[in-house]
């Protein structure tokens, strides 16, 4: 619903549901129902337990999945063109070019052999084919000063930068095509603190600097909070919660969301005593009839056990699948 | 990904088993022959062994009701020595592959584990004998003592260690980095402990593996040295037939029989134990799988029209 | 020695030495690993060893454990010289120094039960010869870890277990032995962090209940801060800080540590603080600075500091730094 103070989305993903297919016979919901949208420049936050499904959503949105993986339901609308509509050949339009990626643990696969400058040309010359050299060489040193490594280094090899230098190259990589959105899965799980800032510094800047939205794939609620706007809260395939930054840390409706919270030292308070959430998410195989998250809940009542709740949507852009909030519209 | 936890251990290598086309072609391969050298006596029309009275007419004669393949230049049927040709390969294979599969293995674990000059001095020892072209020394060595099963068995398998002593070099050395054997120096284990406790255990499929193909190789040299002659010469080989057509006017009596069964036979086993022991390198080294992203045609199942907007 | 203390590590060092790499050859060059540590631990006492990779915190455990020889310096535990440890003495000390490791999916070997493994130390040591003591032995250790009912764990393999049981485990075998002290080398890094508290929790459960000291090595000061009583923050191979955690984390000294508290990222949108981002990465540890080693990254920095390398100075109480500034941080000594 757009109107002049509310911009259109950039991206609008709705009711998006992914299976897994090992075999003929087993069907594993790997993403059910999750709705979220994306506007320019803004940072949106995927939290959410390993195996929980966000890699597998985000993977989706690139319609890049392993052999087994089916989207089986929703809408992916980027700029209002549903790209599940699309045939493969046209997605090759979208992908780098409107919805750049980077993986988990990319900057370690990085091509040992091959120059860093070597490797973010070929990222633009997979996709815009006919670049005349100088201007690739351009590009390719107008990205490396874009995200702080000087240009001269574009000739070394992977093994001569640290771990958090890697990563800028792959964020290089990842805009080299000028994507409107880019996607970044765990980007600072293996970095030390000190570089996760740095590297967390340089995705807003970014961001301010080109319009960019980021989607933040991450477990570390401490990261979300420090820079996105919005946080989609991801458990079991299911969202349990999504709202803006503000109102999922001070004002979570979801048990699960208010759980992880307590769960999360606060430097600010570090004596607080830390809770864990006892047993441990469910095994897609072996998903419960009814809540996802019911076995673990401390507020769940009869019908938890028995339906899934449907995703509410409460006021300002607040969405929350519990029985708890049915009543707060 | 921890999306779907696939089982794991036995489970996991008899389910990689069942898509593994490889594997069951190289099964299949090397269990016709086993039945066939295991029940030769049963299966054979004559017994090659026996004594028989032969006239010109049965030398080199060609397939007939009598003899499914024909006979060899000493009359004897083409059939029955295949079938119990099997025997000789599969023996001298089989024990000529344990002895350097023990070698190759104590070799590799010793240089992998202990590394500084115990490596070197193994492993520099190991480069030499691969350089040494296998076959004229097996060669050297069969003449120089008499040519029985047993010598043949003792040459091929303390010339053949040396891919198992890398392999298993190899993998000693990625085993002996992983976190758990750290722990276990750390709670004060012994050497022998660590290597008895997690080397062992983890270097052994591969070791398994690699002794198909070790197998495999020792029948190849096995019916090479029979067809030079240096074979057993009181028992029938794939090889020995081979070398008696060669040499024996098979050739020019144009008796394809006697030249192409035995030649079928070798190839037959040598690919069976090939296909199986790359099947089981597969399976075994799970740094050949792959995890690729696709872009499959199957991937949108949903309908054009998606479901419906989020409940209000 | 103080009857105090469990450990009293002076100055030790830990130099490796740099392999030649062929083409890029380094020459004779040297790792300054661990760079002249001291430190003291209290019986039962837990002690954070914060700082980033390649501060020497891990290289620390492990010389600690024996699992490396000191260049120099001392070690003494428990009133004994462990220094220079070998053969049958150094199998004693392991029964009282044990390890957690970080990474609870690989330090487990996936062919080996639970049972196994747990009665691994035991075996190793040649206790409890008897099966059924040291059944029950195994599994006295698995439920002081948490693993109640241990029937459900104890024939189970590795992978059939979810990475908090998992890390259980592992302190199960490091239990198993009646360690008195626990070298805890990032236990939670690795586990999501909603079960994080478990381990933590079970932790301090140990300390309270059996006497243990730990040292609890870690990158994440935040969650070092819930149950550590006293911090260390590691740079390049030197300790730069070491108070209480209150006094630490209210009043950090060290440029340093200040940093690295003010990135550290708070769950609470409201609480946007400045952050001060160091630029770079440390230097490697074959080339130290001259001076405070820290100050080609320092933003506090003045002349003196590039030429004289400072010490652990008391700044107030128990609380020392390793820097020139004044007791206020901000005039300089």
């Amino acid at each position: 619903m757009s109107s002049p103070k509310n911009p259109p989305a950039l991206l609008e993903v709705r009711n998006l549901s992914v299976e897994f297919m090992p075999n003929k016979n087993t069907h594993l919901k790997a993403v059910q129902d999750v709705s979220f949208s994306l506007h320019e420049g803004e940072l949106l936050g995927l939290v959410g337990e390993s195996g929980c499904g966000k890699t597998t959503m985000m993977l989706s949105l690139l319609r890049l999945l392993p052999e087994a993986g089916r989207i089986t339901g929703g809408k992916i609308l980027y700029r209002n063109q549903d790209l599940l509509d699309l045939e493969e050949s046209q997605m090759s339009d979208y992908r780098w070019k409107e919805i750049a990626i980077i993986f988990q643990g990319a900057m370690n696969a990085l091509n040992p052999v091959r120059t860093v400058h070597d490797q973010i040309a070929e990222a633009i010359t997979c996709h815009e084919l006919k670049t005349p050299k100088e201007k690739l060489d351009t590009r390719v040193n107008d990205l490396l000063e874009m995200v702080g490594i000087p240009a001269s280094r574009g000739s070394q090899y992977p093994f001569q930068f640290s771990g958090g230098m890697r990563q800028r190259v792959m964020i290089a990589m990842a805009l080299a095509c000028s994507p409107s959105i880019v996607i970044a899965d765990e980007p600072t799980t293996a970095l030390d603190v000190m570089i996760q800032a740095q590297i967390l510094e340089l995705l807003q800047e970014l961001s301010r600097q080109l319009g960019l939205a980021v989607i933040l794939v991450t477990h570390d609620l401490g990261v979300v909070a420090e820079i996105c706007d919005h946080v989609l809260v991801m458990y079991a395939g299911v969202t349990a919660e999504y709202g803006d930054v503000d109102t999922i840390y001070n004002h979570p409706v979801h048990p699960y969301t208010q759980n992880l919270i307590k769960a999360f030292p606060n430097l600010a308070n570090p004596l607080d005593s830390l809770i864990s959430i006892p047993g441990y998410p469910p095994r897609l195989d072996a998903l419960p009839a009814g809540c996802r998250f019911e076995p673990r809940c401390l507020k769940a009542f009869d019908r938890c056990k028995i339906d899934q709740p449907p995703v509410y949507e409460l006021k300002d852009r607040h969405q929350a699948s519990c029985f708890l909030v049915e009543g707060q519209k | 990904m921890d999306y779907y936890v696939p089982p794991t251990g036995f489970k996991s290598v008899l389910l990689k088993l069942r898509g593994n086309w490889l594997a069951w072609a190289g099964i299949v391969m090397l269990l016709t022959t086993v039945i066939l050298a295991v029940f030769a006596p049963r299966i054979a029309p004559y017994d090659p062994y026996a004594d028989i009275k032969v006239s010109i007419m049965d030398i080199y004669a060609p397939p007939s009701a009598q003899h499914l393949l024909g006979t060899d230049d000493a009359g004897r049927d083409v059939l029955s020595n295949f079938i119990y040709g099997a025997r000789v390969s599969l023996i001298v294979g089989f024990f000529a592959a344990f002895i350097s599969v023990v070698i190759g293995g104590l070799i590799g674990i010793s240089a992998g584990f202990f590394g500084g000059k115990i490596e070197l001095i193994l492993m520099r020892f190991t480069d030499i004998m691969l350089v040494i072209p296998d076959l004229p020394l097996a060669v050297v060595l069969v003449a120089l003592t008499s040519p029985s099963l047993g010598n043949i068995i003792f040459v091929i398998g303390i010339l053949g260690w040396t891919t198992t002593a890398r392999l298993v070099r190899s993998q000693t050395l990625s085993v002996k980095e992983r976190k758990f054997v750290l722990r276990a120096r750390a709670i004060g284990s012994g050497n022998a402990h660590i290597i008895r406790r997690h080397i062992f255990p983890l270097v052994l499929p591969l070791m398994v593996a690699n002794s198909v193909l070790v197998i495999s190789l020792a029948i190849l040299e096995e019916s090479t040295l029979s067809f030079l002659g240096l074979g057993d010469p009181t028992m029938v080989s794939w090889g020995q037939m081979l070398n008696y057509a060669f040499t024996r006017g098979g050739v020019s009596s144009g008796a394809w029989w006697a030249l192409v069964m035995p030649g079928l036979g070798i190839v037959w086993v040598v690919l069976g134990l090939t296909f199986l022991g790359h099947g089981l390198e597969q399976i075994f080294n799970p740094r050949l799988e792959a995890h690729h992203l696709s872009v499959g045609k199957n991937m949108v199942v949903r309908g054009k029209e998606g479901a419906g907007d989020v409940q209000p | 020695m103080n009857n105090d203390l469990i450990l009293k590590v002076e100055d030790l060092k830990k130099y490796f030495q740099a392999e030649k790499t062929g083409i890029w050859s380094s020459g004779d060059k040297q790792v300054f690993a661990l760079d002249g540590v001291s430190l003291e631990l209290k019986k039962g006492e837990i002690l954070a060893l914060a700082g980033e990779s390649g501060c020497g915190k891990s290289t620390l455990a492990l010389t600690l454990m024996n699992l490396e020889k000191p260049t120099s310096g001392s070690i003494i535990f428990d009133g004994m010289d462990i220094t220079n440890l070998q053969g049958d003495a150094q199998k004693q000390m392991r029964r009282r120094v044990q390890m957690v490791f970080q990474d609870p999916y690989e330090s487990l070997n996936p062919i080996m039960s639970i049972r196994d493994l747990v009665a691994e130390p035991l075996i190793v040591h040649k206790l409890f010869l008897d099966p059924q003591e040291r059944e029950t032995r195994v599994r006295q250790a698995l439920e002081d870890a948490g693993l109640k009912p241990a029937d459900v764990y104890i024939n189970r393999y590795p992978h059939e277990l979810s990475g908090g049981q998992r890390q259980r485990v592992v302190v199960a075998c490091a239990l198993v032995l009646n360690p008195v002290l626990l070298l805890a080398d990032e236990p939670v890094s690795m586990l999501d962090v909603s079960i994080r508290a478990e381990i933590l929790n079970l932790l301090a459960d140990l300390r309270r209940e059996k006497g243990i000291s730990v040292i609890f090595i870690t990158h994440d000061m935040a969650t070092a801060a819930n149950i550590c009583d006293r911090i260390a923050v590691m740079y390049l191979g030197r300790i730069v800080e070491l108070g209480s955690t209150k006094e630490v984390l209210a009043h950090p000294h060290h440029p340093y540590t200040k940093a690295l508290i003010s990135v550290i990222p708070i769950p609470n949108p409201r609480h946007r603080r400045k952050r001060i981002i160091l630029q770079g990465a440390p230097p490697n540890a074959m080339e130290i600075p001259t001076g405070c080693r820290f100050h080609p990254r320092c933003p506090a920095i003045f002349e003196r500091c590039q030429v004289d390398d400072p010490a652990l100075m008391t700044i107030r109480g128990n609380h020392q730094s390793a820097c020139w500034l004044k007791n206020n941080g901000h005039s300089k000594a």
